[in-house]
């Protein structure tokens, strides 16, 4: 799985761009995606999802359940 | 984005000079308390008052850090900064209105070139605009890359005009260095408490070290965090604006305690504001019906903390992409697509006669206040009563009733003439629309106040406002504000002494909560 933003809630304040380790967050259409093939929901690198910590609107970055889990490599 | 390493290097420095700059801190006391009436808002006893020069150069024509100077000097703010790093319960980015005018809201936000050519274009257009601040929506040091790329761009093509930001203070210490280098020279940061027991109730969290951290500890770090930056500000000799936005039940008593704390760290100047607070806000605050306080709440709270500090009483909490004077919003005239379309020549001589001209009326202002104070200086009372002016700026009564948008407060005692506040009002004027209901808000914005003076009012309004224990007052129409008080006073005086008149308490008075509806 990735995270994925629910572009109706999403407020384009760009706080999470700077915050993506893989850098998969990009403005498109005056709001915010994440790329799911570059989101590793952080894994490897924080205990937190960032684009989640830093999001003012809650719910608004959730797991896209329609991705498989992200598998840290061994 | 924390630049981490920066911040050993400038620890040293701060232990180095802070002595010395607190000492000079100490020596000029905050600013402008003039002696007897020195009560008097920063900077706006006789021009400069006690005020060292290099001070004085930085206030003088800052409208936000002088009372006296805005009524003549505008700003403006770009939105330039829209990410935030922490989450306040005042505060909800979603909502989003044209036609609302409180801190976080704008219309568009800016990339820096587009903010950098709309400077140019207001510049040229409102050459009283002498200060570009940068506030949000977000928080200006949470997009450190886009606020500082905005000051770079505008101190190349308008050097003349003064750089300033307003910040949570969270990220401040790690770039402190980096304001100084682009010479901003006024930094503004909101402080709330200075104990986190408080702040818990008031910040939900903080986006800390890559973690949402909650509850006291976030508010722990907070509080550390804006200390810090505040003593490295001062050590910088970069004028410190502290805001507190005063919440009943859960800091107003606390802020005299903030007041203090950052008084004694070198702030120059403490802007307590009311709550904006109203469910269509959508606020955590605004849902479960956190009130903000009444005018003489505030004013009392001021008053408490005046002894200690300068306190700022003329903040219009404007929106992040405010533009024009404090209390006039001009941004409508200067959208993207507008600038975009201007041809904008920066002609910075005459920007400059222009400001010439207003700092010429300004010094007669003085003068005038100065003459009539004299013959006021005879006078023994104890009265005190608050008057309502309308005015559209130049510190003369030149407005409307019928369109004044808000009225400035002052308080007249034997020491003179003091401002101690605005209120906001709807227009009253608005072609037949509601009128009487709106001539019932104003009289409930200014029901403390004993007099309002006007360049003109109707025969209706005049009536209502008599009947409400209000005098309208039109006979100083296109005077200076404090000349006409303080001859308003005189008479006043002179009336309850041979029993002509009885002077009357007056009662409390709302502050405006909901959505401000631009004309």
């Amino acid at each position: 799985m990735a995270y994925k933003i629910i572009t109706s809630q999403c407020t384009a304040c760009s706080a999470c761009e700077p915050e993506c380790p893989n850098n998969a967050i990009r403005a498109k259409d005056g709001t915010y995606v994440i790329d799911p093939k570059k989101c590793t929901e952080c894994i490897g690198y924080f205990d937190d999802a960032q684009c989640v910590a830093v999001c003012p609107v809650d719910n608004t970055c959730v797991i896209d359940a329609s991705y498989p889990r992200y598998q840290a490599r061994a | 984005m924390q630049q981490a390493s920066g911040l050993s290097g400038i620890g040293i420095k701060v232990v180095q000079s802070l002595d010395q700059v607190m000492q000079n801190v100490a020596e000029h006391k905050g600013c402008g308390t003039s002696g007897g009436s020195g009560k008097a808002s920063c900077g706006s006893a006789a021009g400069q008052g006690d005020l060292p020069p290099e001070i004085w150069e930085k206030v003088k024509n800052h409208p936000c850090y002088s009372e006296e100077a805005h009524h003549h000097y505008a700003r403006m703010h770009v939105a330039v900064a829209p990410a935030c790093n922490i989450q306040c319960n005042y505060c909800n980015r979603k909502y989003d209105c044209a036609n609302e005018s409180r801190p976080g809201v704008v219309s568009e936000k800016l990339t820096p070139e587009q903010a950098a050519k709309k400077v140019l274009a207001v510049a040229s257009t409102i050459p009283q605009m002498t200060v570009l601040g940068i506030a949000g929506p977000g928080d200006p040091l949470a997009n450190p890359e886009k606020t500082f790329k905005t000051f770079e761009l505008i101190s190349k093509t308008a050097p003349d005009i003064k750089l300033c930001l307003s910040t949570n203070g969270l990220s401040l210490p790690d770039h402190v260095d980096t304001i100084k280098r682009f010479n901003v020279d006024h930094v503004t940061i909101t402080i709330n408490m200075v104990d986190p027991e408080v702040g818990q109730h008031i910040y939900p969290w903080i986006f800390w070290k890559h973690k949402r951290v909650t509850g006291i500890e976030a508010a722990r770090i907070l509080t550390e965090r804006q200390m810090q930056g505040l003593e490295m500000l001062t050590a910088a000799g970069i004028l410190c604006k502290v805001n507190s936005v005063m919440i009943p039940g859960i800091n107003d008593h606390h802020l005299v305690e903030v007041n203090r704390a950052v008084k004694s760290r070198g702030a120059f100047l403490h802007n307590i504001m009311p709550l904006i607070s109203a469910p269509e806000h959508g606020t955590v605050f605004g849902l479960n019906g956190q009130r903000g306080p009444s005018a003489q709440e505030l004013k009392a709270l001021q008053d408490s903390c005046e002894g200690e500090m300068n306190m700022m009483r003329h903040c219009r909490q404007c929106r992040a992409d405010a533009v024009g004077l404090l209390g006039e919003d001009r941004s409508a005239e200067f959208t993207t697509e507008k600038i975009m379309a201007m041809d904008v020549q920066y002609d910075a001589t005459s920007r400059k006669a222009y400001q010439e001209q207003v700092e010429h009326e300004r010094q007669e202002k003085v003068a005038a206040k100065t003459e009539e104070l004299v013959e006021l200086a005879g006078e023994d009372s104890d009265i005190t009563i608050l008057v309502a002016v309308a005015t559209k700026g130049s510190g003369r009564i030149n407005e409307h009733f019928g369109h004044a948008k808000e009225f400035q407060v002052y308080e007249l005692s034997a020491m003179g003439a003091k401002f101690v506040g605005h209120r906001r009002v709807d227009l009253y004027c608005q072609g037949g629309y509601g009128e009487e209901e709106s001539l019932d808000t104003i009289i409930r914005a200014i029901n403390d106040c004993s007099a309002v003076f006007v360049a003109k009012i109707g025969g209706c309004p005049r009536d209502e406002l008599t009947k409400a224990g209000i005098d309208p007052v039109d006979q100083f129409a296109h005077e200076f504000i404090e000349q006409s008080a303080i001859a308003y006073f005189k008479e006043y005086l002179r009336k309850v002494k041979s029993g002509a008149l009885v002077h009357v308490e007056k009662g409390d008075a709302a502050i405006r909560q909901g959505a401000y509806v631009v004309a």
